[in-house]
């Protein structure tokens, strides 16, 4: 496809790819409070990733974004490992959440959670498990 | 103090030094190690029979597993003390002449760890008083002789009999696993004198008869009591020297002890003394009328020792009677038969060893011991010939021999039992009779024994070897045996008094009164001695007509044998098993669905109609919406459709229909998350199985029978009609408060507004961690397996 003109496709892509991305992280920040959350966050960033693949190829996409996506899941996977355990040094059972507000400089008061830290781990394997196969898939071929 | 538990362990200590023992020590054969073990042990043993005979016992327990009951306790009476010198002694006996029978070319540290295996296991088995110890020794004999009997492992015929005596005496050991378990549960002990002791208290039990049965199962398959004897004529493939040792002077006793062990626990039962004296009479019938046809010199010996099994056995069935109206000074009289078998069981053990010993020397210097190319050899083989006379006109029951004496006492036994009014008459009379015509056989085979191995004509021809004698080491055990024979015959009461009287004790231990035991040479012209003489005029007889009356074993064809009814069973538990694993592992996956969903349907469907759970209730159900309806309708559509697509990608477009379906079904039933995952979930699928078509083959439609489709519609319509069913039931039996109002207040718990996050990511955050670990492991899967094929450049791994 890299080869072809397909340049509706292309400038499109550099639009719709960006909002998805940025709609992936919507959901994933959202997800506390509305729909949304690690796991759909995960897919949509996956989502617009691909479709920078389809419309610039593998080489381009390669150089532009020099992501190991097999390293994310071992990643994400600790963080949420971690996050569980982390609550052993408060001396309560694995896996208890808490949250807190906070008053941070440019934000304001925020809301800020554990349950998001392990959010994140689930974001991160959702994207690298994705990208895996399916490039592994496409690099079979 | 060294204990009997000691005694035990001995001989397996020594089993391991033998390997050690024979690699450092060349010069010095092995055997003599272990006859110094055997011989040892028996010294240790003899000590105790003067404390025996005052009427001592001696019980040892060492812990093992005391919470169940189960320690290594041994108990040492004249029952035990019997058999444990018996083993010990001819242990000892026939180390001295494997020494000189087994050449050094053998597996010689094979061969006598294994041997004193089986000496401590036996040890074992007599001594022990815990039945699960007793257990435990037991299979160890059996795996022992297993290891012997094959001990020419590279002889397909040595394997054969092993895995026969194997089989055969192992699921005998099972059954009596299982009926010491049962006797466990009705007495709460293990021990065999505590049982003994509490015998009145259970045998109203309705476990009492199985355990009997079952027990009784273990001793005759043991003891090769018809119809489980077969394994002993084929166990004959082994080294002489075990020949002679187990398997006719211990091992097979092993059962012996066992019944002589429990009747003062089943005695004062019929069914004992009827299965105990008929299938031993009927042995002993077999035995020795299967013994005459016998060409091989072993397998007569291992058919007579059949015989004599049978009516050592049966005598101990008979003096069951003594228990049979309790213990009183009437039923002494039927004592004398337990005496009678103790004897016997000694004298056997003399003369049996020694003929065996004797086939050894001449298979052994012949090179064969086929009778019909054996004849003239008492000239050559002097020595030889007399022992071979000793132990068979023993056997025989002929003065002056100590088997006269045990065959008479064996008559005087049946006798006074067909004088006892149980039931029958005809039955009771059958006894002597039975006994009395075995005996002729008896005779008949000791005869053809003797006279057509060591005389007639010599036929050097047929000879591996010429005959020499054989050299002096093989003979002292025969010998010794020989002169035992003879001695005993004289001095009958010195054994009778010291070794045989106490073991009476144990087998009777509330008899009152003197026993009253005395052997006599000479008991005037009675009954006995008439049927004593017949059997010898008889006998010699039909020795004299044996040609013209042989050929009655003809009418028993080879076809009709319990040894080709073994093979058959054996081959058709195989032949069967192998069809019907072959009948439903047909290796489609197709046919393994069916089995599932047909379970399914049959454990489902079965529990759905056994407690009648159609009630349907609709009352709290919401409305149904157009659009819902709308939504459903157009799935299945998609769905039936499916079923009649005719290419494979407008299945996978029809199978998405059905995923947005869905996804609109969450969006109305008001659950955002879901249908967000949903279509994206729906799209990555859609787009994998797209991906996969490419390099799928044309869809083919199945060209499957009319027959196994409407099969496969029939379940597939009954499976979804239990499924809907299970739905709409559910409704009516609302059992618990819903749960959720929990999490309805997640903003104070979670910090979030979002209660479906708020479960996944806090409140049941576990399950969400693995989820993602399932994900990890699924893109490792996909990423190896696609990597791994190309990697190694050839077809994909699951062609191979």
């Amino acid at each position: 496809m890299a080869g072809t003109n397909n340049l509706i496709l292309r400038t499109a892509t550099s639009l719709i790819s960006f909002l998805l991305l940025g709609f992936g992280v919507y959901a994933f920040f959202a997800g506390h409070n509305s729909p949304g959350g690690g796991f759909i966050g995960g897919l949509m960033t996956s989502g617009a990733i691909l479709l920078l693949y389809m419309s610039y190829g593998m080489k381009t996409v390669n150089q532009m974004l020099p992501i190991n996506f097999k390293t994310m899941i071992p990643v994400g996977l600790l963080t949420a490992v971690l996050t569980s355990a982390g609550s052993f040094l408060f001396d309560v059972p694995f896996l208890s959440h808490t949250f807190g507000y906070f008053y941070l400089p440019i934000f304001g008061e925020v809301e800020l959670a554990t349950a998001m830290l392990f959010d994140l781990g689930v974001y991160l394997t959702v994207v690298g498990v994705v990208m895996t196969i399916i490039l592994t898939i496409t690099d079979d071929q | 103090m060294i204990t009997v538990n000691l005694a035990i362990i001995i001989p397996f200590l020594a089993a391991i030094l033998v390997p050690f023992l024979h690699k450092t020590i060349k010069r010095i054969h092995i055997g003599w190690f272990v006859f110094i073990i055997s011989s040892a042990l028996f010294i240790f043993l003899i000590r105790y029979i003067p404390n025996i005979a005052n009427g001592d016992t001696y019980l040892y327990t060492i812990r093992w597993i005391p919470s169940y009951n189960i320690n290594f306790t041994t108990y040492l009476d004249g029952l035990s003390l019997i058999f444990a010198l018996l083993i010990t002694g001819i242990g000892a006996l026939v180390t001295i002449y494997s020494i000189n029978y087994l050449s050094s070319d053998e597996n010689l540290s094979h061969f006598y760890s294994y041997l004193l295996l089986f000496m401590g296991a036996m040890l074992g088995v007599v001594f022990s008083d815990n039945i699960m110890i007793l257990y435990v020794f037991w299979e160890l004999t059996s795996i022992s002789s297993f290891l012997l009997i094959a001990f020419w492992y590279h002889r397909k015929r040595s394997r054969e009999g092993a895995q026969k005596s194997l089989l055969i005496t192992v699921s005998g050991g099972f059954a009596m696993l299982v009926g010491f378990i049962m006797l466990f549960v009705m007495t709460e002990t293990m021990s065999v004198r505590e049982i003994i002791a509490t015998v009145p208290n259970f045998n109203e039990h309705p476990l009492f008869i199985p355990a009997l049965i079952l027990i009784l199962l273990g001793a005759f398959t043991k003891s090769v009591q018809f119809p489980f004897h077969i394994w002993l004529p084929t166990a004959m493939e082994a080294p002489t020297p075990v020949s002679a040792y187990l398997h006719s002077a211990t091992m097979v006793k092993a059962g012996i002890y066992l019944v002589a062990r429990f009747t003062p626990v089943f005695g004062g039962e019929l069914t004992w003394f009827w299965l105990v004296t008929g299938i031993g009479l009927l042995t002993m019938f077999w035995g020795s009328f299967n013994a005459i046809r016998q060409t091989d010199l072993k397998a007569l010996l291992a058919y007579s020792t059949i015989s004599q099994l049978g009516m050592i056995m049966s005598m101990f069935g008979m003096s069951s009677a003594a228990l049979q109206n309790g213990y009183s000074l009437d039923s002494v009289v039927y004592t004398q038969a337990a005496f009678a078998a103790l004897f016997h069981l000694m004298n056997h053990s003399t003369f049996k060893g020694a003929l065996f010993m004797v086939v050894g020397i001449v298979d052994h210097e012949l090179g064969t011991r086929d009778i019909r190319r054996l004849g003239g050899l008492a000239t050559l083989m002097p020595i030889t010939f007399t022992i071979a006379i000793i132990g068979s006109f023993s056997m025989a029951g002929l003065p002056p021999f100590n088997g006269f004496l045990s065959k008479e006492m064996f008559f005087t036994a049946a006798l006074n039992i067909s004088n006892l009014q149980f039931s029958s008459e005809t039955w009771m009379n059958l006894i002597p009779i039975v006994a009395w015509v075995a005996s002729i056989f008896t005779f008949v085979y000791c005869m053809i024994f003797v006279f057509k191995t060591f005389l007639g004509n010599y036929q050097e021809e047929k000879l591996e070897h010429p005959a020499y004698e054989a050299p002096f080491g093989m003979l002292i055990s025969p010998a010794i045996l020989g002169a035992l024979v003879i001695l005993i015959f004289f001095f009958p009461n010195v054994l009778g008094e010291y070794v045989l009287t106490p073991a009476m004790y144990s087998i009777f231990p509330y008899m009152n009164g003197e026993l009253g035991l005395h052997i006599n040479q000479w008991h005037g012209f009675n009954t006995e001695l008439m049927l004593t003489i017949g059997v010898i005029i008889l006998g010699t007889l039909l020795y004299i007509s044996l040609r013209h009356w042989k050929k009655i074993y003809r009418l028993l064809p080879e076809k009709w044998s319990f040894n080709t009814l073994y093979g058959n069973v054996l081959e058709k538990t195989e032949s069967i098993s192998n069809a019907v694993t072959n009948s439903y592992m047909t290796g489609y996956l197709r046919d393994y669905m069916v089995y599932i969903y047909l379970f399914f349907i049959i454990a489902v469907g079965g529990t759905l109609f056994r407690t009648q759970s159609f009630l349907f209730n609709i009352e709290g159900n919401s409305e149904i919406t157009g659009f819902e309806l709308l939504i459903t309708l157009a799935m299945m559509i998609a769905a039936v459709a499916i079923l009649l697509a005719k290419s494979r990608l407008t299945a996978i477009i029809l199978n998405s229909v059905i995923g947005y379906g869905i996804a609109i079904l969450f969006v109305i039933f008001r659950a955002p998350d879901l249908a967000l995952t949903q279509t994206i979930i729906e799209t990555v699928t859609t787009v994998l199985f797209l991906a996969a078509y490419y390099f799928l083959p044309e869809w083919k439609k199945e060209e499957s029978k009319k027959r196994s489709k409407g099969v496969n519609a029939i379940i597939s319509v009954a499976v979804g009609v239990i499924f809907t069913t299970i739905a709409l039931a559910v409704q009516n039996g609302k059992l618990f408060e819903s749960i959720s109002y929990f999490y309805e207040n997640s903003y104070e718990l979670a910090g979030g507004n979002n209660i479906v996050n708020a479960i996944l990511g806090d409140f049941r955050a576990f399950d969400t961690m693995l989820e993602v670990v399932v994900l990890l492991i699924a893109g490792l899967g996909v990423y190896t397996f696609i990597k791994l094929k190309a990697r190694k450049g050839d077809k994909p791994l699951e062609d191979k």
